[in-house]
């Protein structure tokens, strides 16, 4: 069962520009476990919508099959919501997106419904760069059937069952980069800081933005010999920066120490501040993203932050040249070519 | 002998190579018969290779207006001998074998009771071009040329029609009516011409027109607003999305930015396909992919979320002989139970049987109001038989003032005007609840979509009598939407009969030939058409009329026959079954052959019970 988060709100809440306050971007109260990671991630995702001052009404969170899946339940119950097929959310924000540009479309996954059932759809949606938001909310195992090993489960590590994972992980932002993907982020549920302005940033990116949220289970895969627990991603994160998001609307009143930080105006004109912590890592040069996110991998470590944009994105609309008017709105008149057309295609066949 | 004699009434077969571009040959003397006022009905019967294997062109050419396979050849130009001792087996006695005979026809394949004709195809076109890539091309034209000959046909028409097929090409005109000539030339020449089989001109084909099935339905899915289309490659649907980009890429350019009213997107299976369509739907536009059997059974879980969320859904199934690595150039019927049933769970599913390309127009366009106007998939379920080949067909027709049925959507201001929103709450009666798109209203009629685990608001629960109260509404819905889907055609005799048959999509050509013959014979059969699943109130009376109905299909497993039987609980020995399924549409002869057999008093025992199967006629 769900249940409906009360109504009272106390009466000093900030709002926004929309007059919204978080409460607005809020939705039924989850029903997962007391304590997953997966609930702070939707905590991150109403922050970041009340921040940048989204109509709520104008997103769409569409899922798979899966923990994961079932969170968009409990964010944005003011927006339309879509529970597909496991592992096919992405081709069902494909066809959403082509029917109307002008949402913005949040998908979220979970590890299995990415890298294992869905990991067809998945590369496909970075390959056609559809313009959305891909979060997938990565614990490492399959907890609605009790805590399997999935495939983003490090080798050697060990849910609670016990038995190391004979297997290699697939990580899934270096196969995003592999494949071309424009934007590519890792962090943790555990750091909002961090998570937040990355999702900031991930929705106001035109293109297929997507974000790898190492989110503990914490009733199977919690424990000492897992690699995605909370201690050991707390001790084994290595961030790449920090990101400041300032959305077009808003002066840039913080001053940033040069040479460590870099300014990057986005299509819309909103800025992103990136405050680098090393100097081996461009997030604009998708060589350079690679070569870290392997050099990080063999240390042991979890590169988190921003790892790779591209800020000359064309996303799927460009590329098939639809028109700027949402396909959903066209009537008669823009759709039907009319009898006399006809009946010159029938003269054609004769 | 007695050679075969007929004027504008026979079946002619080309026996040709895949890749030699026959086709177009083909094409131009089916083309030309048409031009002259004759029903024509051409059908490709092609292997799954690009280059190399047997391939042949069978053309029906009948004054009478018989467009189905008659079965059995009178003519047979056969210049694949590869395929030669197959070839010349199956010509009538009678009939003619024409052949290619700068190489000398195999002794042992001579038939005394077949009229044998050499034409030096190869020898003419050595002589006359140098470049190989000519020399394969021309050979097809010649023999057209020599055709027109044999069967005196109009020459007028056929170097007309090469006009018309080249326009823009104009430099290819001069060569083709050449190599025409040089065929017609050397008939004249050297044979007794014309044959006992020739053509005259006629009046019986008016204002009809030759398509294909996929070209109709592409269009129709122009004319009935699709703007997002999702498919995977398959044969023999290929050609739906194929035509469908050609219409739009002219006809729906938007006039003041040229940028495009619609979306293709290829995507990487038939699972995304169907899944990009019900995303499409779900958010408000009009989406469609095209398959085949194997495309089908990837799509069905999508199928099942579509048909529990109540999402418009158009999927037009173009059959064909399965499995997928069988016979995917062959046609059959054979989609239907699992098309009717599709997806795991308590589902069922809207199935349309178009039997001609003007039915594929207007069907493919009514899909789309359909799946709006019902909140449900709509299944189309062609055959390669009449999607890939030309079929003579009526005129295609729109009206002007039509106007789309969007079905039962609310808009913002509704939405101010209601207390609460349900989006499964039956409000009229006819278990057809409000849809809602997403972005329409800042506070209102905003839900999450599930398959099921939710009540008629939407909200989630597990609750069984909540489940349990939505399947009975889709066994509502299920009766509203009998109401809605096209009825049966009926075909009554005159006679008083308790026997009937009932038939669908392609095999209907077939079956009112095979009517002919029986009434000739003195047996008197009501007919009925079958258009659509759910099965209308029509085709439940019709049954309940007749002692014994025959169930025309292509298919091994009698398919319709089991959903009728499933449908209206009716046992077995009420309904026979008439099939075909070796890959070739169903003959007239094989249909009057297998009720002959079925029908009472008659001293053969079929093999398995009633069932009685066909030899390939």
């Amino acid at each position: 069962m769900s249940y409906q988060v009360p109504k009272f709100r106390h009466p000093d809440l900030p709002v926004n520009e929309l007059g919204y306050t978080r409460a607005d971007y809020e939705g039924a109260i989850s029903t997962l476990c007391a304590g997953c990671g997966h609930d702070s991630i939707s905590g991150s995702i109403v922050r970041a919508c009340h921040e940048l001052s989204l109509e709520p009404h104008k997103i769409a969170k569409l899922s798979g099959i899966g923990c994961s899946s079932k969170a968009p339940t409990y964010f944005l119950g003011k927006s339309h919501g879509f529970n597909s097929v496991h592992g096919r959310m992405p081709s069902v924000v494909t066809g959403a997106a082509m029917a109307n540009r002008e949402l913005m479309y949040l998908g979220v996954s979970g590890d299995g419904d990415t890298a294992s059932i869905g990991m067809g759809q998945f590369t496909h949606a970075i390959r056609r760069n559809l313009n959305m938001v891909y979060i997938v909310m990565n614990n490492g195992c399959y907890g609605l059937t009790k805590g399997q090993d999935s495939a983003t489960a490090d080798e050697g590590s060990a849910s609670k069952k016990g038995d190391p994972n004979p297997f290699g992980a697939i990580d899934l932002p270096g196969l995003a980069l592999q494949l071309g993907a424009t934007f590519v982020a890792r962090s943790f549920s555990g750091d909002k800081d961090q998570l937040v302005p990355l999702i900031k940033a991930a929705m106001t990116h035109r293109g297929f933005a997507l974000i790898d949220v190492v989110s503990p289970c914490v009733t199977f895969n919690n424990n000492a010999a897992s690699t995605k627990s909370y201690e050991f991603v707390r001790e084994h994160a290595a961030a790449t920066g920090t990101v400041d998001f300032v959305p077009m609307r808003e002066e840039i009143t913080t001053s940033y120490e040069p040479g460590h930080s870099q300014e990057v105006t986005l299509h819309d004109g909103s800025v992103l501040h990136l405050h680098k912590l090393s100097d081996d890592l461009d997030p604009f040069d998708r060589s350079s993203a690679m070569l870290a996110l392997e050099r990080y991998r063999s240390a042991g470590q979890i590169l988190t932050g921003l790892i790779y944009m591209n800020k000359d994105s064309h996303d799927l609309h460009e590329v098939l040249e639809t028109s700027r008017r949402p396909l959903n709105t066209l009537v008669e008149e823009d759709l039907c070519p009319g009898n006399k057309v006809l009946q010159n295609i029938n003269a054609s066949l004769r | 002998m007695k050679s075969l004699e007929a004027v504008n009434e026979f079946v002619i077969k080309f026996a040709n190579v895949n890749g030699t571009g026959s086709a177009s040959a083909n094409n131009l003397f089916a083309k030309a018969l048409f031009r002259m006022g004759l029903p024509v009905s051409p059908k490709n019967i092609f292997p799954s290779n690009i280059q190399g294997l047997p391939t042949w062109y069978e053309v029906r050419v009948s004054e009478k207006g018989y467009l189905g396979r008659r079965g059995g050849i009178d003519i047979m130009l056969s210049v694949n001998p590869q395929s030669m001792p197959q070839d010349i087996r199956e010509v009538e006695p009678g009939g003619y074998f024409i052949y290619d005979n700068t190489k000398p026809l195999d002794l042992r394949l001579i038939r005394n009771d077949v009229n044998i004709i050499g034409l030096p195809l190869t020898r003419i076109c050595n002589e006359q071009y140098k470049d190989p890539r000519q020399r394969q091309l021309f050979k097809n034209v010649i023999y057209v040329g020599a055709l027109a000959a044999l069967l005196d046909m109009d020459f007028g028409v056929i170097t007309e029609l090469v006009g018309d097929q080249f326009k823009g090409k104009e430099k290819l005109v001069l060569p083709n009516i050449h190599a025409l000539e040089l065929g017609h030339q050397y008939v004249k020449a050297n044979l007794e011409c014309p044959i006992g089989i020739r053509v005259r001109k006629s009046d019986k084909v008016g204002d009809k027109i030759l398509l294909d099935g996929n070209t109709a339905l592409g269009l129709g899915a122009v004319y009935g607003g699709a703007t997002v289309a999702a498919w995977y490659p398959i044969t023999p649907s290929t050609s739906v999305v194929d035509a469908f980009e050609r219409y739009a890429k002219r006809l729906r350019i938007d006039p003041g930015t040229g940028s495009r009213n619609y979306a293709i997107v290829q995507a990487e299976d038939e699972l995304a396909a169907m899944g990009m369509v019900i995303g499409a739907s779900w958010n408000g536009a009009r989406a469609f992919t095209a398959t085949s059997g194997p495309g089908l059974s990837l799509m069905s879980e999508f199928l099942g979320l579509a048909y529990f969320a109540e999402i418009p859904t158009v999927l037009f199934d173009v059959q064909r002989a399965g499995p997928s690595t069988g016979m995917p150039t062959r046609t059959q019927q054979s989609d239907v139970l699992s098309a009717a049933y599709a997806s795991h769970g308590d589902t069922k599913q809207v199935l349309l049987f178009p039997s001609t390309p003007k039915e594929c127009f207007d069907m493919g366009a009514a899909s789309f109001d359909l799946a709006e106007r019902l909140q449900t998939p709509i299944i189309l379920m062609t055959d390669l038989d009449l999607g890939m080949n030309d079929n003579m067909s009526e005129p295609l027709d729109w009206d002007d003032d039509r106007k789309y049925d969007r079905g039962k959507v609310l808009s913002a201001e509704d939405l101010d005007q209601m207390e609460r929103y349900g989006r499964y709450l039956d409000v009229d009666g006819d278990a057809i609840c409000y849809r809602t798109y997403p972005g329409t209203h800042p506070e209102k009629g905003a839900f999450f979509t599930r398959g099921t685990s939710r009540d008629e608001y939407a909200v989630y629960t597990e609750r069984g009598e909540e489940y349990e109260k939505n399947m009975h509404r889709l066994m509502a819905k299920w009766e509203t939407i009998k109401q809605h889907v096209p009825k049966p055609e009926v075909v009554r005799c005159g006679s008083d009969t308790d026997t009937a048959v009932l038939f669908y999509g392609t095999s209907e050509e077939s079956s009112r030939e095979a009517m002919d013959y029986l009434a000739e014979e003195g047996i008197y059969l009501n007919a009925m058409r079958v258009r659509a699943f759910p099965f209308n109130d029509e085709v439940e009376a019709f049954l309940a009329e007749h002692e014994r109905v025959f169930v025309i299909e292509q298919n091994r497993d009698a398919q319709l026959r089991t959903l009728l039987m499933a449908e209206f609980e009716l046992g077995p020995d009420k309904l026979k079954s008439v099939l075909c399924f070796d890959g070739t549409p169903i003959s007239a002869r094989n249909i009057r052959k297998q009720i002959l057999m079925q029908m009472p008093g008659h001293n053969v025992t079929p093999l398995h019970r009633e069932r009685v199967v066909g030899n390939g006629e």
